[in-house]
């Protein structure tokens, strides 16, 4: 009972810096806005806060707690602490989603595209989640090593396609995460998580108890591959989404779930709001990293996640042995 | 009552459980014994529903176990299998309190709540309530599995090995409570157990199964017996009267 009631106070305190951060990402940009003429903005700087700085914003924070919440739910279902969209052919798959939708559909409308990549996410993180039920080796590094070289075989296929259709251009913006190119009109889609993840919500004590495996699911009436499909869908669905707007954010998926289990422990129930929120602020906080690093020129998310997240996921393999 | 009627579960060619029946009483402590590869697991996890049979019938109160729903038989019927492979760090209250899952479905009422408290209580649990799984030794975490099948409050209560790495200490613990539920709560316990002698202390029938099938079932004096025993394991093992209790003297 003691920790359930510290949680919502440490909660709190994220929640003060994450809105802290959101109004310093605002106005932070090439073009000057500062927080003292927020009450008389010239039309232009009018247009730069609701076309460019606030889509960002909401990207950034939608983005972040999804790509977070969707590696929590993959680790509880597939039982593997180091399993994440990103090391289960999840975000491969979805681009290669994309890339059907552009050869099948020479003018794919981008709802058309977000289906495909969806359906494609959603198969192929079922065939991972089938050869993860085929492993007997069920070793902690090695199942996100298999997912990885399954993930590089559907990248390849991606490539191989788009050099004969001379579409590399246009998939490689999707290879890295970039959100400098947000803009109003070009983000909404991403709203299309913000369901998923309160439905995430709902399902996490089922999650919880998938996690613990088939048998002790079945023993509380639970019916396992049920919860499976639809978390795995939710999750493909959700990672889809980024991956058309925002594009790819490596480690996300994978470290902060980590954190968060360290000092929550994996009752979803408990630790999911928690693991969205140090999502979207950790996202956030690379952001504004990475737009005054080089001022007034740019580094993309990607890069700046990867380097840190990178790092992190060393430290966390490392002390591995201590909790995992 | 669990009635097993003619029951067999093939694995490829090879049959696991052959042509079995067995009734298992209410109220008393029933274990399944026998060497490996007898088909005891296997059993009790068809029984359990946690592995499809092929051939033959199971009945849970008079109603066979394809018609129960999967929600309402996990209020009558709980089982535990090896409790030390689950990884998810939760603690000891909150895998507790997941075994009031059939009822609430994870909104715990006050009602779920003060089961919650018992199973804690009966399984003195107090002062690791709050502690994380992997934070505590085998017989704790067993004790917490326990624990859980307890507040889940079903008339049956199924165990695969409950002893299974547990030292002598924390094996008599584990068997001194399963015999409470029984004498206090008017639960049906079913294990499968290696050790014959805990068998014979501790449960009131059993059933000898040798490669897939039934060799002998009764209560407790008529299968701790020396034909008996040599018919199940193929060796002699001499018996010797302890105050009211046998104790098998298998070393040699």
């Amino acid at each position: 009972m003691s920790l359930e009631s510290l949680c919502p106070m440490k909660q709190r305190y994220l929640l003060i810096v994450l809105v802290v951060l959101s109004v310093l990402s605002v106005f932070i940009g090439v073009t000057s806005l500062n927080i003292s003429d927020i009450t008389s903005l010239t039309d232009q700087q009018q247009q730069i806060l609701w076309q460019s700085r606030i889509p960002r914003l909401i990207s950034i924070i939608i983005a972040g707690a999804t790509m977070a919440v969707g590696g929590l739910i993959m680790q509880q279902l597939s039982r593997n602490k180091f399993v994440s969209p990103t090391t289960a052919g999840t975000m491969d798959s979805a681009r290669l989603g994309i890339l059907v939708s552009l050869l099948v559909f020479t003018s794919a409308s981008p709802m058309l595209q977000a289906l495909t990549a969806m359906v494609f996410a959603v198969l192929g993180t079922m065939v991972f989640m089938k050869i993860l039920d085929k492993i007997k080796f069920k070793d902690a590094i090695f199942i996100p090593l298999v997912g990885i070289m399954f993930g590089n075989i559907i990248g390849s296929i991606t490539m191989f396609f788009a050099y004969q259709h001379d579409l590399i251009q246009s998939m490689s913006s999707w290879l890295q995460g970039d959100f400098s190119m947000i803009l109003a009109g070009r983000y909404e889609l991403l709203y299309i998580s913000i369901p998923l993840l309160a439905v995430a919500y709902g399902y996490a004590n089922k999650f919880t108890i998938a996690g613990m495996g088939e048998d002790f699911s079945t023993n509380l009436g639970l019916n396992h591959k049920q919860v499976v499909n639809i978390g795995l869908i939710i999750v493909a669905v959700s990672t889809s989404v980024v991956v058309l707007t925002v594009g790819l954010i490596p480690f996300l998926g994978l470290i902060i779930p980590n954190i968060v289990s360290i000092y929550h422990g994996d009752h979803l129930r408990k630790n999911l709001p928690h693991t969205a929120i140090l999502g979207a602020l950790f996202v956030l906080a690379c952001d504004i990293l990475g737009r005054v690093i080089i001022y007034p020129y740019e580094i993309p998310i990607g890069l700046t996640v990867g380097v840190i997240g990178s790092g992190t996921f060393i430290y966390l393999l490392l002390r591995r042995k201590a909790y995992a | 009552m669990i009635e097993v009627k003619e029951l067999s579960k093939t694995y490829g060619d090879k049959p696991v459980v052959n042509n079995v029946s067995v009734n298992i009483q209410k109220g008393k402590i029933t274990s399944f014994i026998g060497p490996n590869g007898a088909g005891k697991s296997t059993l009790l996890s068809a029984v359990s529903r946690l592995i499809k049979y092929d051939i033959g019938n199971i009945d849970i109160d008079q109603q066979s176990i394809s018609q129960w729903k999967n929600r309402e038989l996990s209020k009558k019927m709980a089982i535990l299998k090896q409790a030390n492979n689950i990884t998810v760090r939760l603690t000891v209250r909150e895998l507790v309190s997941f075994g009031r899952f059939p009822y609430s479905q994870g909104n715990l009422t006050p009602e779920d709540i003060d089961h919650i408290d018992e199973a804690i209580a009966f399984m003195e649990l107090e002062n690791l309530e709050n502690q994380y799984l992997d934070e505590l030794s085998g017989g704790q975490k067993q004790r917490a599995h326990i624990a859980m099948v307890i507040a889940q409050d079903t008339d049956y209560i199924l165990l695969d090995e409950p002893l299974n790495n547990l030292d002598m200490k924390h094996a008599v613990q584990i068997m001194k409570v399963l015999r409470r539920l029984v004498d206090e709560l008017g639960k049906t316990v079913v294990i499968v157990i290696h050790d014959i002698n805990f068998a014979s202390f501790y449960s009131d029938y059993i059933v000898a199964l040798k490669e897939g099938e039934i060799i002998n079932q009764g209560p407790v004096d008529d299968i701790i017996e020396e034909s008996s025993l040599k018919e199940i394991y193929d060796m002699d093992i001499p018996i010797k009267q302890l105050d009211r209790c046998k104790v098998c003297v298998y070393f040699g």
